[in-house]
């Protein structure tokens, strides 16, 4: 029955657009129908050029007044704030080049419409303003460039040191484990070879007879310390994943067969972050749009939803397989001692493979 | 050189060949039908990319639901009208493949290229008209195993368009990685053939088989375009190809160029040594120029018709064919910038972030070239010339944002969302479809002898415009806020919950656009057949196309090819009575040629 109605429905739309079209057609005068545009065309044209202009600035502006909210609230890592710096610096040039080429591409459009008997000037040339519009160009992105490159470098020079964790993020489809090194800082050697052993119990497949490895705990929560560099190793097992981690403006790639590696240093707990008055907002706003969409699952006698608590998100960011769009994993951000006293909680690959 | 074979080719032309229907409508060998046979075979393929894309709009505004549609199109892949996870993902995926490949590379330039290039320089034909009449046909055999891989039983290639292995070299990754795959891979090695062949002749013709007087300097810039593009092509469509070859390798002769150290399915592969990474060096080797062969067509043709239609020759034409060459130079050196977070080396990132951001210069000049054009100018606001105008406003829109994008730095928290999926299909998709339309409004009359109805046109634009802005806006924020592109749903996420409102602008303006290009389809199949009967030169052009008869006939032009004497842009030149002058009209006594 949908079938067929959907079917119907089709086919109805295809006859109106076909009909409006021949209306269209018919309802123009047989005298001047040369279908090449004419003063009249150029001058109602003209004034749409106009009025798209000011759609365009309305859609921008309409676009931040309505989802300026949904941006991500500021960074939570360290290099997280200069990364935020850079780009509102781009962003405001890009408005500004938007706002006048735009303006100039649509008002010219307006302002020149063909009329008959008007003549264009003839301007095929001016060496002085295409240097002016070569140079201002090189000079901007030399400047974004410049800083980018300097922020870029800052970002990823991972510098092995004592205080800095070392945690190995492990990508398969459709999931994420953590493992970090334990008391003596190293992690174990491992290969997907190992997958097998202790009947499955070997989770990220660590070379038992690497004595590193003895002291490793794996989890599928992810917890960090806070104020304290974390150097991330990453690996996969299967397919392409990427570890996207939005709030601390992180991200790297999960490729089989090698070590990947990103750093950063987070600066807010999870505690902290959820009193943040951007993440309040936003948390009451979706909290809201959950209390009303349960409000339709109750009706159907299913389940309410359940509020919303912000937590920090790892996502998978590359395309690996049905199940791509759920990959996730928690992220906290402890204080040192709440950090401290979780880890001791965990049970190491030692003891997981007695 | 070039007049030589032109006047061997004039000889030859004298006796006719007996035409059959089949020479003359499926297996010809004229540039002008090989032109037709591009671009409705183009346009088709364009109806099921489009209708694709609604299809997964439908899915991510109203998510899990289910839909009468996709009960009828997608059968036991929509179990009760709901869409499977694996299904959007080959939807994604061969949306992608159908529009950067089969719409926007042969639709556009297979189409163009093939009109213009004879037309434009004054020859009889293309230098061989067997090898061109090859490139189509192989062209349509890949869209025929392109479609075909959409009915096998496990579903159609499902990796993303740029099908990194391991997921697509992997049948137990996912059920697209199985038959779906080899035809995709398939039907992409014929579809490189085509384009290889095709673009030889390009350049061999525009190289050697310009009439007298048509030096490289008079060209018009739609032919620079369209010559360029084909050597870009030339140069980084075989790389993709051995991209092909080595992943046809690694699925099925067991080989590891591209694989190492794989469990899955409860299994350790065998696959030793290779690396990902390799891959999405081939790949992008060919996949960033890619984007400059979909485009420079669009803004050769795009230049040509401002120039026409604005009644003012282009303004810096110098500035214009070096920033072309620019473009295509760099081009080739700036495929790094996919891949900053793929576990490359760190320097090579801010070399790529150079070479990148660098390319934004020449792409300025172009737009501030395209707009001073406009200046003073005397307007025609054709369906094309509106186009044109459409395509240099969303390249704006969309090149500013590859800024972001072009950023290493920036790059790590975008990359891959959203921002990304806003970004390139303003910048090239959009811009590239509008060149798409704006060649067809314009050179029409010549490829049918009839006009396009003006008034259907102008509806097509604005619906197309306003909905085009309407959904590649806001897609803007929603990458801001951090959602991944290819994700079936964001609901598996509450942080996401605030973004379905903006998904169901997103599609309803989606569907808005979709339901325009109807009205176009209506316009181009009627006024086909039942169009106004068109005038010469209706536009009031100077190139040389508009001086063959509108009738088609074999070597274009009844007499003699006709000599050039000028550029292609004298429009109200001062002194002349007319306010255009053809290329083929003589210098008059005391006139000079602009230096250019």
């Amino acid at each position: 029955m949908t079938i067929a109605l959907s079917l119907t429905i089709l086919v109805l739309i295809g006859i109106s657009v076909w009909q409006i079209a021949k209306i269209f057609e018919l309802s123009q005068s047989k005298k001047e129908n040369t279908q090449v545009a004419n003063d009249n065309d150029n001058r109602y044209n003209g004034q749409l050029m106009f009025a798209f202009l000011l759609f365009i600035y309305g859609i921008t502006l309409y676009s931040f007044w309505k989802w300026g909210d949904v941006l991500l609230p500021e960074a939570a890592s360290e290099h997280g704030s200069e990364y935020d710096n850079l780009m509102w610096i781009s962003f405001a040039i890009i408005f500004f080049v938007q706002t006048i080429t735009q303006a100039l591409l649509h008002y010219f459009s307006y302002k020149y419409h063909g009329k008959k008997g008007q003549k264009a000037l003839f301007y095929a040339d001016n060496d002085r303003l295409e240097a002016i519009w070569t140079i201002i160009p090189v000079i901007t992105l030399a400047g974004l460039i410049l800083y980018g490159l300097y922020t870029w470098t800052d970002i990823m020079s991972v510098e092995e040191n004592e205080d800095a964790l070392v945690v190995e993020l492990y990508a398969q489809q459709f999931n994420w484990k953590a493992r970090y090194a334990g008391d003596d800082g190293v992690l174990g050697d491992a290969n997907v070879r190992f997958l097998q052993d202790f009947d499955g119990r070997n989770l990220v497949g660590i070379d038992a007879t690497d004595p590193n490895g003895l002291d490793d705990v794996i989890v599928q929560e992810l917890h960090l310390p806070v104020g304290r560099e974390v150097i991330f190793k990453m690996r996969s097992q299967d397919v392409l994943h990427s570890a996207y981690m939005p709030f601390f403006r992180a991200q790297m790639n999960c490729v089989p067969g090698m070590i990947t590696e990103f750093a950063f240093t987070p600066n807010k707990t999870t505690g902290d972050m959820r009193l943040d008055p951007d993440v309040v907002a936003k948390v009451k706003k979706i909290n809201k749009i959950r209390a009303e969409n349960s409000k339709a699952l109750v009706a159907n006698g299913e389940e309410a939803l359940e509020p919303y608590v912000f937590d920090y998100l790892l996502l998978c960011n590359k395309i690996c397989g049905a199940s791509h769009y759920n990959m996730q994993m928690k992220i906290v951000v402890d204080t040192p001692e709440e950090f401290e006293k979780w880890m001791a909680d965990q049970q190491t690959f030692a003891q997981v493979i007695q | 050189m070039s007049t030589a074979a032109a006047q061997v080719h004039e000889e030859d032309h004298g006796h006719h060949h007996k035409e059959t229907f089949i020479t003359k409508y499926v297996f010809s060998q004229d540039h002008k039908m090989i032109a037709k046979q591009y671009l409705i075979t183009g346009l088709f393929m364009g109806i099921i990319g489009i209708a694709m894309s609604l299809l997964f709009r439908l899915q991510l505004a109203w998510p899990e639901q289910p839909f009468g549609i996709f009960e009828v199109l997608l059968g036991k892949w929509a179990p009760d009208g709901v869409m499977d996870p694996n299904v959007y993902l080959a939807l994604v995926t061969i949306h992608g493949t159908i529009m950067v490949f089969f719409v926007l590379t042969a639709g556009l330039s297979g189409t163009f290229s093939n009109l213009l290039i004879p037309l434009q320089i004054g020859a009889r034909d293309m230098a061989s008209g067997l090898l061109n009449m090859i490139s189509f046909w192989l062209f349509f055999l890949s869209s025929v195993i392109m479609i075909a891989s959409l009915f096998v039983e496990a579903g159609p290639a499902a990796a993303g368009w740029t099908i990194y292995p391991p997921l697509s070299a992997l049948p137990q990754a996912q059920p697209g990685s199985g038959m779906g795959m080899t035809l995709w891979l398939v039907s992409m090695a014929i579809f490189i053939a085509s384009s290889l062949l095709g673009s030889l002749n390009y350049i061999v013709t525009v190289l050697n088989l310009r009439t007298k007087g048509m030096t490289m300097t008079r060209l018009p810039l739609t032919i620079w375009a369209f010559f360029v593009t084909a050597i870009i092509g030339v140069v980084s469509f075989p790389v993709l190809l051995s991209a092909a070859l080595l992943l046809i390798m690694d699925r099925s002769f067991g080989t590891s160029f591209f694989l190492s150290d794989i469990f899955i399915q409860g299994e350790v592969l065998h696959y030793q040594g290779g690396s990902p990474v390799l891959y999405e060096h081939l790949f992008w080797f060919l996949g960033h120029p890619e984007v400059y062969i979909v485009l420079l067509p669009a803004l050769g043709i795009t230049s040509e018709i401002i120039a026409t239609n604005a009644r003012k020759p282009i303004f810096g034409y110098r500035a214009m064919v070096a920033s072309i060459l620019a473009i295509a130079f760099l081009s080739t050196i700036v495929w790094g910038h996919h891949m900053f977070i793929s576990g490359m080396n760190p320097f090579l990132g801010s070399v790529f972030t150079f070479t990148t951001l660098l390319i934004a210069i020449p792409s300025a000049v172009k737009a501030f070239n395209y707009i001073t054009t406009l200046w003073k100018g005397n307007l025609q606001l054709n369906p094309a010339m509106l186009f044109s105008i459409g395509l240099v406003s969303t390249f704006i829109t969309g090149g500013l944002t590859g800024i972001i994008l072009g950023d290493s730095t920036l790059d790590i928290n975008v990359h891959d969302t959203y921002f990304v999926v806003a970004h390139f299909h303003l910048v090239m998709g959009i811009s590239a479809l509008y060149g798409l339309f704006a060649g067809v409004y314009h050179w029409f009359p010549k490829m049918f002898g009839r006009m396009m109805n003006k008034n259907l046109g102008y509806v097509h634009f604005w619906v197309t415009a306003v909905a085009a802005y309407g959904v590649f806006f806001p897609m803007h924020f929603v990458g801001m806020a951090g959602l991944p592109r290819r994700y079936y749903t964001n609901t598996a996420f509450p942080y996401f919950d605030d973004l379905a409102n903006i998904n169901v602008v997103i599609t309803v303006f989606a569907l808005i656009a979709g339901a325009a290009q109807l009205v176009f389809l209506y316009n181009f199949i009627h006024s086909m057949f039942y169009g106004r009967k068109a005038e010469q030169n209706p536009w009031r052009s100077n190139t040389l196309e508009w001086t063959a008869p509108v009738e088609h006939m074999h070597g274009n032009w009844p007499g003699a090819i006709p000599h050039v004497h000028r550029w292609a842009y004298d429009y109200s030149k001062p002194g002349q009575e007319e306010d255009f002058v053809p290329q083929h009209i003589p210098l008059k006594e005391g006139e000079e040629e602009l230096q250019h």
